[in-house]
């Protein structure tokens, strides 16, 4: 096979992980709001947590986003 | 050599990736030994600069009733020093010096490095991001483990290694969960690098990606060419979510810097 060929294929399948973490944050804010209409007078105080848990959850896509990057730039 | 910024006044752009390249500004260092004054060098003394001026100047002259800039100072002082007594208690508050700066650098390098290239400027002085090379993310969480752990032996001696066996985990267990406790604390310095380095450098990427595409759409000619406001509005979109990301990820490293802390602490729950 083409390398150049390899390389896109490559890229594509290290975009994968992004799918991953569209599921995942649609869980957490969803979640998240679930419980926020439940009880609105705790939410405010889980704010951080979600925060965290969104960044840390944004980050396996955004890894599978830097492979495939990586791999089709350089 | 020297000073190669300096005859070529301006150097366009290629690819995305551009941006991230490490030029010298200064030259130094024997053969092997690469000790130049580097675009990064230079962005993480502004980063510096401008955290010591900011605080400086909210500390300038105190006052009862604060002022806006005592009060952005209060704001932070407040917000990190919270963070930190609600993860580590009252005994951990002795690391908050640490934490506070921490907290700031990785907030003025990501912030910072937001700001649009000033047009024709030499590529040294380009806009650039210190947190997206793996190489100062991964000395700043080496520095956060090597608190934790001469932190976690001078205050608990060997007993920091109960670290590994969690208490109430029967005799049987323990052969599977200390190795993938081991495991799991040797990878959080890498964790807490790839994590700020991975989010700070595919946002720049990104961003660079969309005003690529205005700039290729602009130059179709034609109706094509009106099409190109749309990457720029999702450009603009993108903006806002990188200036939330270079916050959290400063908060995330600063949170999780604690957590490690607190483990040190209190290594026995």
């Amino acid at each position: 096979m083409d390398v150049e060929a390899a390389k896109m294929i490559g890229a594509g399948i290290a975009a994968l992980p992004l799918a991953g973490a569209g599921v995942g944050l649609g869980l957490i804010f969803g979640n998240f709001l679930a419980g926020a209409f439940r009880n609105p007078s705790a939410a405010s105080a889980n704010q951080g947590t979600m925060f965290l848990a969104f960044a840390l959850t944004e980050f396996t896509g955004i890894l599978g986003f830097v492979i495939a990057m990586i791999i089709l730039f350089s | 050599m020297t000073a190669d910024f300096m005859i070529k006044p301006f150097v366009a752009f290629a690819g995305p990736l551009d941006q991230f390249e490490i030029v010298p500004i200064f030259p130094f260092g024997a053969e092997g030994l690469d000790l130049a004054f580097t675009n990064s060098s230079l962005w993480m003394m502004i980063s510096v600069i401008v955290a010591c001026l900011f605080m400086f100047y909210a500390t300038r002259s105190p006052q009862l009733v604060p002022g806006r800039m005592q009060a952005a100072g209060e704001m932070l002082y407040q917000f990190v020093s919270d963070m930190l007594r609600g993860v580590t208690g009252n005994d951990g508050m002795k690391f908050f010096p640490y934490i506070f700066t921490l907290f700031l650098f990785i907030l003025m390098c990501n912030m910072l490095g937001l700001w649009p290239t000033i047009p024709g400027l030499p590529h040294a002085l380009h806009t650039f991001t210190p947190t997206s090379h793996i190489i100062v993310t991964l000395a700043l969480a080496l520095l956060t483990i090597s608190i934790v752990i001469i932190t976690g032996f001078a205050q608990n001696g060997l007993g920091f290694l109960k670290l590994f066996a969690p208490s109430g985990v029967p005799l049987p267990m323990l052969f599977l969960i200390v190795p993938i406790e081991i495991v799991s604390f040797l990878s959080r310095p890498l964790s807490l690098a790839i994590r700020l380095f991975a989010n700070m450098f595919a946002g720049h990427l990104i961003l660079k990606l969309f005003a690529g595409f205005v700039v290729s759409l602009a130059g179709v000619g034609g109706i094509i060419t009106g099409l190109a406001i749309f990457p720029l509005l999702g450009n603009v979109a993108i903006f806002l979510l990188e200036i939330l990301v270079a916050f959290l990820q400063a908060y995330i490293f600063a949170i999780l810097s604690c957590m490690y802390l607190a483990d040190a602490l209190h290594p026995d729950h």
